[in-house]
């Protein structure tokens, strides 16, 4: 099966990455781009950095893919996610599935982002418009840590 | 740069020793300072390596909060080390 989970350093361009996706067959496709947005749990955000384990996270996202081919009747199913530095409104996620009929494209589509989102070896830093940064999901335990530090 | 021992304490290990390739990410490579780094231990286990990089370094994360991977996969943490493996720790992850 031909590569169908990548990832970019540079803007994701999602009419190129569209193309991957023609085939006679289809009667359409979905897509989903996840953008980064300027607020996060009631903070600002003026960007984030995206640290992946490429390795891994190419292994993982392919599995993904292929999962979604045994689920559902899909014909062609592709994920672009970015690494390094974003600003917002930045593309970080392209997700794009074709298939016969809609439901299967909307359904795929959902499990490529939702797994994408759940397993793959990526993370987060958001930078807030009160100068602070933290890696998004290790954020409590990190403001406790830092609470104990400074307890000392 | 040299390995370094890893026993808590400063008491040498007992136990037979293998040299480990550990790549940091995200909040552990921040704590850690570095990106990676070549070890020997005795720990026998990813977890017991888990738990003798978190006494020497103060990691801030739990286990429970972890995953684990070796050699470019995720494995158990009761994955038997052989030398020369590559372990990475996997904090909560957050794509998307």
């Amino acid at each position: 099966m031909a590569v169908c989970f990548a990832l970019s350093d540079t803007p994701i361009d999602p009419a190129a990455e569209q193309r991957h996706l023609h085939d006679p067959r289809a009667g359409g496709y979905a897509a989903f781009e996840g953008w980064v947005r300027d607020h996060d749990d009631g903070r600002g955000v003026i960007g984030l950095d995206y640290q992946v384990y490429s390795e891994l996270a190419l292994v993982e996202g392919e599995r993904v893919i292929s999962e979604a081919h045994e689920r559902f009747d899909i014909l062609h199913a592709r994920c672009v996610h970015r690494h390094g530095e974003l600003a917002i409104g930045d593309v970080a996620v392209w997700v794009g599935v074709s298939a016969a009929h809609r439901d299967a494209a909307f359904a795929a589509c959902r499990y490529v982002i939702d797994q994408t989102k759940d397993r793959l070896p990526i993370w987060k830093r958001e930078h807030y418009t009160d100068g602070k940064s933290v890696w998004v999901n290790c954020q409590r335990i990190r403001e406790e840590a830092y609470d104990q530090a400074i307890a000392r | 740069m040299a390995p370094e021992r890893t026993a808590a304490h400063g008491v040498p290990p007992t136990g037979p020793t293998v040299t480990i390739l550990i790549r940091y990410f995200a909040v552990l490579r921040e704590e850690r300072g570095r990106d990676e780094e070549l070890l020997v231990t005795d720990a026998a286990t990813a977890a017991e390596l888990y738990d003798d990089l978190r006494e020497r370094f103060s990691f801030s994360l739990p286990p429970e909060r972890l995953r684990v991977a070796c050699n470019g996969d995720f494995v158990a943490w009761d994955q038997r080390l052989a030398d020369g493996d590559l372990v990475v720790f996997i904090p909560p992850v957050a794509g998307g």
